[in-house]
């Protein structure tokens, strides 16, 4: 139980610190491998929760393809550190302090009102993350959901070459 | 079976998005905004996550996949358009793509 509490800790510490590094930075490669890093950590929290598959998805998926593509544009662009905007800054960062506000009076509420979560992880959370109930579930109740999702994803390859494309003949 | 309660894994979630969405505001490299959409997009599914091995219903971990997928699209669109925007511009950013304002 112990072990339980120390792994969440570090990986939720380490994940808020490397979000933070992602949008603090002011050079978006390191951004990039910040948010790599991120994805890693939630990847370690989503197998605290049981959940094996979603965790290899997660690292495949996003630290494996969409960070791989981020970085390629990044590379490509050749993009320097950027620099403030001073004169428009104040009122971004007007938004920022009330969204900071916001959450601050979200945690308050959360931990004053009496909790109606349960405490304990579902006797069933390890045999839902296996691969084998996820594809049954999605094979079955899901499949037109999924087959929405693979038409989806064509549209957005036909979409980003026709983006991508220097001149449509 | 003692484990960590349910509120500590939606505070973290509500910390990862408010982060984003300050990395959505504050920011002017469109990439970097785009990295942050991703940060909110993946505290949403960490509260999926959670809720779903709590209540012990796959339905959550399904959802997670489909965001999953409309995120990669949104990665594919989001960088063309990236690419586009700098063709355009010679710059990623975004205070700069303001050709339709009045």
């Amino acid at each position: 139980m112990s072990f339980l509490y120390f792994s969440f800790g570090v990986l939720a510490i380490l994940a808020i610190a490397s979000a933070i590094v992602t949008i603090a930075s002011r050079n978006p490669v390191r951004s990039a491998f910040a948010l790599i890093f991120h994805f890693f950590m939630l990847a370690g929290l989503y197998l605290t929760l049981n959940a094996q598959f979603v965790a290899v998805i997660q690292v495949l998926v996003y630290a494996g393809a969409i960070m791989v593509l981020v970085v390629f544009v990044i590379m490509l662009l050749n993009l320097s550190n950027e620099e403030r905007l001073s004169e428009r800054f104040d009122f971004r960062k007007t938004i920022a302090i009330f969204f900071g506000i916001a959450f601050a009076i979200e945690v308050v509420l959360a931990i004053f009102i009496p909790g109606t979560f349960k405490n304990n992880l579902h006797p069933d959370s390890v045999k839902i993350g296996t691969a084998q109930e996820i594809g049954k579930a999605l094979y079955s109740n899901f499949l037109v959901p999924v087959e929405v999702v693979g038409i989806l994803l064509l549209v957005a390859i036909i979409g980003a070459i026709v983006l991508a494309k220097r001149k449509l003949e | 079976m003692q484990t960590i309660p349910l509120e500590f894994y939606l505070l973290l979630s509500a910390v990862l998005f408010v982060i984003g969405a300050i990395g959505v505001l504050t920011r002017r490299n469109a990439i970097v905004v785009f990295m942050s959409i991703e940060l909110m997009l993946n505290s949403v599914n960490l509260t999926f996550v959670a809720f779903s091995a709590y209540m012990g219903d796959i339905a959550g971990q399904i959802f997670v996949f489909f965001i999953m997928a409309v995120a990669a699209g949104e990665a594919t669109i989001g960088l063309a358009i990236v690419l586009a925007l700098f063709r355009l511009k010679q710059s990623v950013y975004v205070d700069e793509a303001n050709s339709l304002k009045l």
